[in-house]
């Protein structure tokens, strides 16, 4: 009747190992599904040609009928958030998509002397053509793709100069549930409600979940969140319902620029590298993945991401850590701790009678 | 940090990024309360973030439930410890005393417990499975055959039936009293909150040190002072361990220790110290005189509560504050570059 639940690979008895922490190469079959499990899908959201349009947004909120709510996540209200043109302002039980907005500004060099160091006044339209660039590589970007660097600095806000000494850029980013492969959620589930799905995902069931609320502070990207007129708790399904049946995710679907792209995660690992190697060798320097290395704290995300900044600008941690990792830990605490309020009770009784 | 040009960053900075960092520093400085070099050294600290916004969620757990049910399960669990080893010992009123505490402290947890959740008519999905990775599946079997023992051992104790399965009942719910007792702080510990986090391998410590405080304490208000020798030296080695680790947990831990000293946790902990300590001053000094005694329980008892709201309230500060998950964070990965410690790979790919 009580078994013991999926969590992570441990304890299921797939994995000798019991792994909390680090890479797991089939998390999957490490679940409990038998080998002939699809293989595991994922999102790469590749920032980079998000336009902020928030069609991810609307499709999810459309399919999957969540209700209206604030920046803040109380419900039934329209409200701005007053900060900026997101105002959706995070994810939560009733937001499962989340279109960050920032605006940037930097100061770049002018075409005019100066008497600092050389190089100073170069003339060649600002930071995102980096040294060393040559014609040929130029010629190869422009070819390669409408949304390469040098088309965007030419018709886009993003890196265009606007002919003053600063440069304003948007960045968008649409954000999502992680589906970790060691998923805080999933691990500190008490009711088994949150489950690994045989696509590698992980999902609420809603009519097991008691409402305890300790996935919540246990995600490291403050993703699930509790409705507070239901009690129970939300998040990303990567569209379960459609995946099953052989539909892709509605956001993924409804994004006009396949900024957020589905399919199966190796797959679009290497894509995500591909991407990237492109928009270096185009100059985009401050291209980077997010959640792909599957050695990092949470042993790699299912939905991963490329951005154009630090982490935190997104508003994501720059380095999330599984709470489980450091659970035999804090279990050894607790029986030691046990032991020495026995030790010490017994102890008290030890001594002459007054 | 100045970045080059062709550095990851190229001096990008949010359009109103200077003025809103001056504000977040006012403010900061501002909330400060007299703290040690350390804690100015704190305030120094840049990060970025999205608009102030917080990135874990805080917890949901409502207050004064969840504070309230870790004080009564500690007080609980070590009650029935000193009820089964009294009973073993020859002392009728402490053993009656404990009884009634644990059976007492156990049924207002539960109550407590089950009134947190979003969905009270289903708490009996708590036993649908068993998860050693989720604390509360454990605690879940923990408190299951605790206040199922602990609370029938005090009924029987009230009725005076069966005294043998009374003993046999005691000795049940005394088996998972420390476990009780001591589980709560891995509850709080194993989530992404960074001031619960960071003092993980400490916080089942001070909550066991702080269940003897206020085990020892309670059983000491209503047992005649002849015989409540053991509660004394319970409640006195509770309170310093209490103190002891507390401390640690509020200097070892840089930034994220923060929470612990400053606003209303910092008051609530302050406070929590100051009743604790003289708690046990008094027993030490007074508690073989009933006023004595009911004076230096109460105070004990005072003291493991708001030890218990301090450091839940210190958890949600440390995590509607972007700071606390973001600098440390940033310090891990510095520190890991820097000396290629071992340890994960960053979940930055450049």
């Amino acid at each position: 009747m009580t078994t013991i639940s999926s969590a992570s690979a441990a304890f299921t008895g797939n994995d000798p190992e019991n792994r909390l922490f680090g890479p797991v190469p089939d998390v999957t079959g490490q679940s409990g599904y038998d080998g002939d499990h699809p293989a595991r899908v994922g999102f790469f959201t590749d920032t980079s040609v998000c336009i902020g349009c928030k069609a991810c947004e609307v499709a999810c909120k459309e399919w999957n009928t969540l209700p209206m709510d604030d920046a803040n996540g109380v419900r039934d209200v329209i409200g701005l958030s007053g900060m900026s043109y997101d105002n959706t302002g995070q994810l939560g039980a009733n937001s499962w998509r989340h279109v960050a907005f920032i605006e940037q500004a930097r100061t770049v060099d002018l075409p005019m002397p100066t008497f600092g160091r050389p190089g100073d006044d170069r003339h060649d339209g600002g930071p995102s053509v980096p040294e060393g660039e040559n014609d040929e590589s130029l010629a190869r970007a422009q070819q390669s793709s409408v949304l390469n660097a040098e088309a965007l600095s030419e018709f886009d806000p993003q890196t265009g100069q606007t002919g003053t000494d600063k440069q304003i850029r948007w960045l968008m980013s649409s954000d999502v549930c992680k589906h970790c492969t060691h998923a805080g959620c999933l691990d500190v589930c008490p009711t088994g409600a949150l489950f690994r799905t045989e696509f590698g995902t992980v999902v609420v069931q809603g009519d097991i979940c008691n409402g305890c609320g300790y996935c919540v502070p246990s995600c490291p990207y403050g993703v699930i969140d509790q409705r507070k007129d239901d009690g129970r708790v939300f998040k990303c399904t990567m569209c379960y319902d459609r995946l099953t049946d052989g539909l892709q995710p509605a956001c993924a679907t409804a994004c006009p620029t396949q900024s957020i792209q589905f399919g199966n995660l190796d797959e679009l690992q290497a894509r995500a590298d591909a991407r990237l190697a492109t928009l270096k060798s185009q100059g985009v320097e401050t291209a980077r993945l997010y959640g792909r290395d599957e050695d990092d704290g949470v042993g790699g995300a299912g939905a991963f991401f490329l951005l154009l900044d630090e982490p935190e600008v997104y508003g994501l941690p720059p380095d999330p850590v599984v709470t489980t990792r450091d659970l035999p830990s804090m279990w050894r605490a607790a029986a030691a701790g046990a032991a020495m309020i026995a030790g010490v009770v017994i102890s008290s009784f030890v001594g002459r009678r007054p | 940090m100045t970045e080059g040009l062709t550095a990851p960053g190229a001096g990008w900075r949010r359009a109103d990024g200077p003025a809103a960092e001056a504000r977040g520093k006012r403010r900061r400085k501002g909330g400060r309360r007299g703290g040690g070099g350390e804690v100015a050294m704190v305030d120094d600290a840049t990060f970025t973030s999205y608009y102030g916004r917080p990135i874990i969620k805080p917890p949901v757990w409502k207050s004064p439930d969840v504070p309230l049910y870790l004080f009564l399960g500690g007080m609980a669990g070590s009650s029935s410890i000193l009820a089964a080893v009294a009973d073993v010992t020859g002392r009728p009123t402490l053993t009656r005393v404990g009884r009634y505490t644990a059976g007492g402290g156990a049924l207002a947890s539960v109550v407590f417990l089950i009134h947190d959740l979003g969905r009270p008519e289903r708490f009996l999905h708590m036993l649908r499975v068993f998860k050693p990775t989720s604390p509360l599946s454990v605690g879940s079997y923990i408190l299951a055959p605790f206040s199922g023992a602990a609370a029938a051992t005090a009924a029987v104790e009230l009725l005076g039936w069966f005294p043998r399965l009374k003993r046999l009942g005691g000795v049940g719910s005394a088996l998972f009293g420390g476990p009780l007792a001591t589980y709560t702080g891995v509850l709080l510990a194993n989530t992404a909150v960074p001031s619960w986090h960071a003092a993980h391998d400490q916080l089942p410590y001070v909550f066991g040190g702080s269940a003897m405080a206020a085990g020892g304490g309670v059983t000491m208000l209503f047992t005649p002072v002849a015989e409540a020798a053991p509660s004394r030296r319970t409640a006195v080695a509770g309170a310093a361990i209490e103190l002891a680790v507390m401390h640690r947990v509020e200097h070892d831990h840089g930034i994220v220790s923060e929470p612990y000293l400053e606003g209303r946790p910092g008051t609530l902990l302050r406070a929590a110290k100051a009743c604790t300590a003289a708690g046990a001053a008094l027993t030490v000094v007074a508690g073989r005189r009933r006023a004595g005694a009911v004076v230096a329980g109460l105070l004990l008892a005072a003291g493991s509560l708001l030890t218990r709201f301090g450091v839940f309230e210190a958890g949600l500060v440390s995590a509607r504050d972007p700071k606390y998950t973001v600098v440390p964070q940033r310090e891990r990965l510095a520190a890991r570059e820097a000396a290629a410690l071992d340890g994960h790979a960053p979940t930055i790919t450049r």
